[in-house]
């Protein structure tokens, strides 16, 4: 029977054929942690009676959620994670090298089409943009993979997502996941997988697809997955870390239902509280002014998102009540950013450039929100307290309307902003 | 997983997240009774100081969505939560219970029928959640044999811990 991409990937890493609904027992091609789910990690691996991981060279620790430690026990528990990788000859990036690891570890080639890859944080499925099987586990999962070098997965059914049309010049990735919550909710596609097709896809640069496939937990997905095409291999040449097979979606594979995303003369959206999918056009959202601004994360914290931020920002400034906070999502990005002169154009606006970390995105640090504060944010969630009090908001949109927003000082449609763009 | 739960009802509604079950500002800890301390804290500030030994979460669908965090049904356990009764579970919260071992029940009726306060007794080897005070009683099926089988061993750390031990042995 034809398969679908997860199948074609799960079928080479599993002894068993990859039928959907039933379990299997796979290979895992790379698994990491963080600075939080490290800690209880380590400690079901001890547990576990392991001793060393199953390949030093395809296991990570990376240090992003409160880094720079931002409090003793913070540092405490990265200081354990660091040691731990010490020990193991693990992969590990420090402070200052590293980046949010959904950004950092894609651009460090560890994130391969084929691949399995299972990380301890839920938005691993960043990497299905590159046509892995991505996802995120709990800590103990993750360990038992450091342990053993396989996992077990239940084979998810897939919906494939089709985005059609004529993409408008201010549609980003962000747009198009969220007009996908819009149309199947937060638990639309629970225990199954996103397959990401049609011709806006096809066009889409990686930044856009990476975007789109970090929320695809959002909808409950286990991943969301892009068939690597010549876009995928072009920004994998230089940086792949190891040798791969790409895999692909088969002709007549079954897919339990089809979502269709007509692009055409879509205007940019927004995420209104406490849902990602309660989703409106920012021109619909009505005056909602905004305290803060957050451009980052493992979402929206990459090169085109600071460029489109800056496209906004440039000889404007960030009005006066409002606190901007930019954050690049890796070393790399930070770097690229200054040289085309993105961050100068930041400072000058007067907003706040902060060295990589996820920070505010989880209300870790970096900018936490007061009771009956409102942010705008280029994250991924946006429930009850997720950025601070239980009584501030979050509203999720691209870096387009969170830039506009910071000049306007309420929730704004670039084309606000931007009038004759 | 043989013994019977007995305790209240905890009524939550659908798509109860991890950011509200145990918020990242206190993930500083892996301590399961640290964190039980502000165990739906973003939903109810008093939970922890209401919730007694045994008592039973009982929400809607998707209970555990968002983040990936160990540490959401490690706070349950550590508040002293003998259990989840939902009508569904997303797909990383439900792996991070059978791991960590904190007993989770799927039951659309009875997650729907169930009010605020009743008290209630589990059954998990005859699969049956009764309330007390109507005896009205509610049927969940048994997870897959795999599962079956991590839950009879401890959890997945036993698991592992056997599986080394073979490897070791071969």
């Amino acid at each position: 029977m034809a398969k679908t991409l997860v199948q074609a990937i799960l079928s080479k890493k599993s002894a068993e054929t990859p039928e959907e609904g039933a379990l299997c027992r796979a290979r895992v091609d790379f698994a990491f942690a963080n600075d939080i789910t490290a800690s209880p990690a380590i400690r079901s691996f001890r547990e576990m009676g392991a001793e060393k991981v199953f390949d030093p060279a395809r296991c990570a620790v990376l240090p992003d959620h409160f880094t720079p430690n931002k409090d003793i026990a913070a540092a405490e528990q990265a200081k354990e994670a660091r040691e731990f990788a010490l020990e193991q000859g693990m992969l590990y990036w420090e402070q200052g090298r590293v980046g949010i690891e959904h950004a950092f570890l894609p651009e460090q080639g560890h994130i391969l089409p084929g691949e399995i890859i299972l990380g301890a944080d839920s938005h691993t499925c960043t990497g299905g943009a590159l046509g892995a099987f991505a996802t995120g586990v709990g800590s103990t999962d993750l360990a038992a993979v450091w342990a053993l070098g396989e996992t077990w997965l239940r084979v998810p059914t897939t919906i494939k997502v089709r985005f059609e049309g004529e993409k408008p010049k201010n549609i980003g990735g962000k747009d198009l996941i969220l007009a996908v919550l819009s149309l199947i909710g937060v638990q639309g596609a629970r225990y199954r997988a996103l397959e990401f097709s049609g011709e806006v896809t096809a066009r889409l640069p990686m930044d856009d697809r990476f975007t789109i496939a970090n929320m695809a937990v959002e909808t409950g997905a286990k991943a969301g997955l892009f068939a690597p095409d010549r876009t995928t291999l072009d920004w994998l040449t230089p940086r792949a870390a190891r040798t791969f097979e790409p895999a692909h979606p088969e002709k007549g594979a079954r897919y339990e239902k089809e979502v269709v995303v007509e692009v055409s003369g879509m205007t940019p959206l927004v995420a209104l509280p406490h849902s990602p999918a309660n989703v409106r056009p920012a021109l619909e959202a009505g005056l909602m002014p905004v305290d803060q601004v957050f451009i980052g994360s493992c979402t929206n914290g990459r090169l085109s998102d600071l460029e489109q931020a800056a496209r906004v920002l440039r000889g404007r400034k960030v009005h006066p009540s409002v606190r901007c906070i930019v954050i690049p999502a890796s070393r790399e990005i930070f770097a690229d950013a200054l040289r085309l002169g993105f961050i100068d154009i930041f400072i000058e606006a007067g907003a706040v450039v902060c060295t990589p970390t996820c920070g505010p995105c989880l209300g870790g640090h970096m900018g936490i929100l007061a009771k009956g504060e409102r942010c705008v944010s280029t994250s991924n969630r946006n429930f009850v307290g997720r950025m601070g009090h239980p009584d501030s908001e979050v509203v999720l949109s691209g870096p387009l309307v969170a830039a506009s927003s910071a000049v306007a000082g309420r929730v704004a449609d670039p084309s606000e902003v931007l009038p004759n763009d | 997983m043989t013994r019977i739960i007995r305790g209240k009802a905890w009524v939550f509604g659908n798509d109860v997240d991890t950011d509200v079950i145990i918020p990242a500002r206190y993930l500083v800890t892996s301590d399961p009774e640290r964190l039980g301390e502000h165990c739906m804290e973003g939903l109810d500030p008093a939970f922890p100081a209401k919730v007694a030994p045994g008592d039973f979460i009982v929400a809607g669908d998707n209970f555990g969505c968002g983040s990936s965090r160990e540490h959401a049904p490690l706070a349950l356990k550590g508040a002293g939560c003998g259990g989840v009764i939902a009508a569904s579970f997303a797909r990383i919260f439900f792996r991070n219970a059978i791991n960590v071992g904190l007993p989770i029940f799927e039951c659309p009726e009875a997650a729907g029928t169930i009010a605020a306060g009743d008290l209630l007794e589990v059954d998990p080897s005859s699969g049956t959640i009764t309330i007390t005070g109507s005896g009205r009683v509610f049927h969940f099926a048994p997870f897959p044999t795999f599962i079956e089988g991590l839950v009879a061993a401890g959890g997945l750390i036993p698991f592992v811990r056997r599986e080394l031990e073979g490897r070791r042995a071969r």
